[in-house]
């Protein structure tokens, strides 16, 4: 009996797999960049799921006496053109903002990984087709299909979902294909074939899971795309309707009095910008600490 | 000049290399001695990871940025070279080591001539003119027997074949007319027939230039060939060092002993020996054991071994061993262990039965688009004509070189690749169909085992998972014992119900080939098919493979198909084998008959190229002109005619060859008649019995 074997058999299963968990969770906190980008998205989750508490006033509530005001103690951000507290909007819109995002590039990984593992693993005719339509849909400038498709069905929550979803796949769609061609070619796969397992089998349980990390990091990324996405859309009109809080639109309203209150402009930018850049540093820290231990 | 011949070129003093790693320094060579003399050949053997080719970038400083030289000296012609600076190092050594690497592709510059790549070394090195270098590097090309240099100096890398760009990085090599010549591995990438041609040449140029040669290997049967002194790394550590001779007839170190029990010896086969595979695996460099590092997988292990690291001290003259032990070792006949039965059961079969896969005519063609826009598809004849046949409890052995179409039959079978045409039956059902049109008992009954330890599993799920769900999908046993019938199949492949939850990553190379064989017997099959199953282990790891699958097909019965390219591992394993070349089979039969004649031209030449572990085999040397010819245009008639040492003349181009019967189900595909071929001598003869 070896040492290493030795060491393995004191664990039991069940510590072994709590270790495993820890190791994979523990390379987070390896690089100082995805802690600090981690820290920062955490910010602002914290905010979003304590609103009502940390908002000192409604989002809602106007105040006539108090239009477009800079920073007091009644109002710590200001307040808008229609009296309303900025931060108390800020607050809330950071409950608007961190659940479309995640919600749209779920669906987007969903429809991308299904075509780019359709692409990939039947390879031919079927990949040409799927992949050719994908190109002909990145071939648009983004901002231009986001315009297309939201001034088509309306703006709404569900709709700017929607519109995510289908302007985000394409990229998806190439990342797993990618993946699959190089992952069908294992023998893992060829024993799944000659074993007789159906082929959604082979796709999502065989090569799925091996593509989780790229895509994951992907993912990640791609959130804070959807955010720019959102807070773009909000700004030219076609995000959610008034009054709901929404940062895009918050830039959108007080560009107006950008002279008279530029903090208005200011604060949702910030946030906006905190969190893509939080965002995209967990994703750049995690994907360097994993490919450092492959 | 006697005196130069004593004065080694390269003396390796105590020399102890560690690599930075996040957990702290680890040691992976300690305490590594030894010399080279001008003219002599210094093998070094060991498993992977043993370090080997750690020495060999020790010597040439090329370490990397997290490895260095801990201790030692490493004095070449005379001078230091540890503990120098680059200018230092690039003054004492100049271009008078060269190195030669298992990879030839990565050595070569793929956007460059051969021509400008193999002068450059003369232009910038002896500051030659251009157009004396070029004549220089032809002569040399000549002197490594490439076929028509001055047209491979205007060629880029990707032109030539394997050999032929190991030839060129040899002959780079030389270029400088070097007093070290470090090759690590150099062969291993090549086919048998290429290899023993490559081996020839270092022989040769060593005796012609003089060189020392350090050469570098894991494979003992070209390192008997090559070598003059042979040293036997383990972990880290020169664990015994003496000549050729002494360390494979007379080994002193229970490491060098085992290392030579777990390969097949000439002649050996199933029925009559077993192959013993040394216990445990090698401890990690971290965590080294206290004693001798060996001691743990030791036969002989006494509690003074666990006291203190023995040194390397001489046991005999000129044999130097690593050993408390060494002349005890040496003496005592080695006793088997008496957990491991001495003779397996060996699966016997019925000859009157009807055979269990049986495949007549069988063909296999790919199409590869034309190279002209507009042109015509290119046929590629993978496979073409080939029959072979089973019979249950039997196994077969399909042998021949890379390119020959062994794999795309074995593919074909399994339903795989769509056949182009001729018959296969498979316990009396049609198979020639993919697999999605057959039925779940077929698909059952033919599963496979994959070469590549690496790719044999599925990274993302436990090994339990993975044993479990053909288990479920063949529905053997009820749901709630599947889980119970997974430990039984760890346990039967020695692997214990802790391995349950492991990740494949956890693993080693030979646990994991387990594990994909316990996947593939877990519904029971009646045939398994075998790509390769050891050939990327090591000799230990495979050794206990090997037996492995004997004990599955002793047990169950099981039928095998097994493909591989070490000859002596396929005698020792096969009931039946079948030589291709080409995508045809050029000979079938008994295994025992395949190793005597009559042989077929081709399997002379294979076996006459196969290096044993035992450097007093007397081999006839036949070496085969030129390279295999492309399957797209396969040569008429017989298609080994353009390579045959023995063509007779037109007809062996003008037609097929017929297949002669040389008794006992020995099949020829030859037109040289039987008489002749039993004529010939037998190609490889042991001089006498082994103590082994």
């Amino acid at each position: 009996m070896t040492v290493a074997a030795d060491l393995d058999q004191t664990y039991s299963a069940r510590k072994r797999k709590w270790r495993r968990a820890w190791d994979s969770v523990s390379i987070i906190f390896r690089s100082r960049v995805a802690v600090v980008g981690l820290s920062v998205v955490f910010f602002w989750v914290l905010v979003a799921i304590f609103a009502p508490i940390l908002a000192p006033h409604s989002p809602f509530a106007q105040d006539s006496s108090a239009v477009n005001q800079g920073p007091s103690a009644l109002y710590p951000l200001g307040t808008d053109q229609l009296g309303r507290d900025i931060l108390s909007r800020l607050i809330y819109g950071s409950r608007t903002i961190l659940l479309l995002a995640p919600i749209s590039v779920l669906c987007s990984v969903a429809l991308g990984t299904l075509l780019g593992l359709i692409g990939g693993y039947y390879g031919g005719l079927i990949d040409e087709v799927v992949m050719r339509i994908l190109d002909a849909i990145m071939a648009f400038p983004t901002i231009l299909l986001y315009l297309i498709i939201i001034s088509a069905i309306g703006p709404s929550a569900l709709n700017v979902v929607l519109a995510i979803t289908f302007v985000g796949a394409p990229g998806i769609a190439r990342l797993v294909r990618s993946l699959t061609l190089d992952i069908r070619a294992r023998d893992f796969v060829a024993a799944a074939k000659l074993r007789g397992d159906s082929d959604w089998r082979i796709m999502f349980v065989e090569i799925l899971p091996n593509a989780r990390g790229p895509l994951i990091i992907d993912a990640m990324l791609r959130v804070g795309y959807a955010i720019f996405a959102i807070g773009t859309l909000g700004f030219l009109g076609l995000g959610l309707p008034p009054p709901t809080p929404d940062w895009g639109g918050m830039i959108n309203e007080a560009r107006k009095y950008i002279w008279t209150n530029p903090l208005g402009v200011l604060w949702p930018a910030i946030a906006i910008s905190s969190l893509v850049v939080g965002l995209n540093l967990f994703a750049d820290g995690l994907r360097e600490e994993t490919t450092r231990y492959q | 000049m006697q005196q130069a011949r004593s004065a080694p070129i390269l003396r390796v003093q105590d020399l102890a290399i560690a690599y930075e790693t996040r957990k702290g320094d680890v040691a992976a060579v300690r305490n590594v001695s030894f010399e080279i003399r001008r003219g002599e050949t210094l093998g070094i053997v060991g498993e992977s990871g043993c370090g080997k080719s750690t020495v060999a970038f020790g010597i040439v400083n090329f370490l990397g940025r997290n490895g260095r030289i801990t201790n030692g000296r490493i004095i070449f012609q005379g001078q230091d070279l540890v503990g120098r600076s680059e200018e230092e190092l690039r003054r004492l050594r100049g271009d008078r080591i060269a190195m030669v690497y298992q990879d030839p592709m990565q050595a070569l510059n793929p956007s460059l001539r051969i021509g400008e790549q193999l002068s450059e070394v003369l232009v910038v090195h002896r500051g030659m003119k251009r157009k004396e270098a070029e004549d220089r590097c032809i002569q040399m090309l000549q002197r490594v027997y490439m076929p028509d240099p001055a047209n491979v100096m205007r060629r880029y890398p990707h032109q030539l074949s394997g050999g032929q760009q190991q030839r060129v990085v040899i002959a780079m090599a030389l270029l400088n007319d070097p007093a070290l010549l470090i090759m690590d591995e150099p062969t291993t990438a090549l086919d048998v027939t290429v290899e023993a041609a490559v081996l020839d040449l270092v022989e040769e140029l060593q005796k012609d230039f003089d060189t020392a040669i350090m050469y570098i290997s894991h494979n003992l049967g070209v390192i008997a060939r090559v070598s003059d002194r042979v040293g036997v790394m383990y972990a880290g550590e020169l664990v015994e060092r003496a000549s050729v001779e002494e360390v494979f007839l007379r080994p002193h170190h229970p490491y060098t002993q085992g290392l030579m029990r777990c390969v097949p010896r000439l002649g050996m086969d199933k029925a009559s020996s077993y192959l013993y595979p040394i216990k445990g695996r090698v401890p990690p460099p971290d965590h080294l054991p206290p004693g001798c590092i060996f001691e743990p997988r030791c036969p002989y292990a006494r509690p003074e071994c666990c006291q203190s690291r023995p040194e390397l001290r001489q046991v005999a003259d000129g044999h130097w061993a690593r050993c408390l032990f060494a002349e005890e070792v040496a003496q005592s006949a080695w006793a088997p262990p008496e957990e491991v039965p001495v003779r397996l059961p060996v699966a016997q079969a019925t000859a009157d039965e009807k055979p269990l896969l049986r495949v007549r005519n069988a063909r296999t063609y790919y199409e590869v688009p034309s190279r002209q826009i507009m042109g015509r598809k290119q046929v590629v004849k993978a496979v073409d004509g080939v029959s072979v046949e089973v019979r249950r409890g039997q196994t077969l052995g399909i042998v021949g070189e890379s390119g020959c179409g062994k794999t795309t039959l074995v593919k074909t079978i399994v339903g795989m690749e769509k056949p182009t045409g001729g018959e296969f039956e498979f316990m009396g059902v049609d198979i020639s169909v993919p697999v999605a049109q057959r039925s779940v008992e077929v698909i059952r009954n033919l599963q496979m085992v994959f070469q590549n330890p690496d790719s044999t599993l599925n990274p993302s799920f436990s090994v339990g998972q993975q044993i479990a769900w053909p288990l479920r999908r063949f529905r053997k046993v009820p749901r709630n014992q599947v889980r119970a019938e997974v430990v039984r199949l760890l346990e039967m492949m020695k692997l214990g119900e802790r391995y349950y939850d492991r990740l494949p990553r956890q693993l080693s190379g030979g646990e994991k080939q387990r594990v994909g064989i316990a996947r593939a017997i877990a519904g029971l099959p009646a045939l398994v098919l075998c790509d390769e199953p050891v050939s990327a282990l090591d000799v230990s790891v495979q050794a206990a493979v090997l037996n492995l699958l004997l004990e599955i097909q002793a047990g169950l019965g099981t039928t095998m198909v097994f493909i591989a390219h070490d000859l002596s591992v396929v005698r020792f394993f096969c009931d039946y084998i079948a030589v291709m070349y080409l995508g045809h089979v050029v000979e079938f039969g008994p295994a025992e008959a395949i190793y005597a004649p009559p042989y077929h031209p081709y399997t002379e030449a294979l076996l006459s190229a196969v290096p044993f572990p035992d450097p007093t085999v007397e081999q006839k040397s036949i070496r085969l002109s030129g390279t295999v010819p492309s399957a797209l245009n396969p040569p008429s008639g017989c298609r080994f005619h353009t390579r045959c040492p023995r063509k007779l003349g037109d007809i062996c181009e003008r037609e097929t060859p017929p297949w002669q019967e040389a008794g006992n189900g020995h099949r020829i595909f030859c037109h040289i008649p039987l008489d002749e071929l039993r004529k010939v001598e037998a190609v490889v003869v042991a001089p006498r019995k082994n103590e082994n």
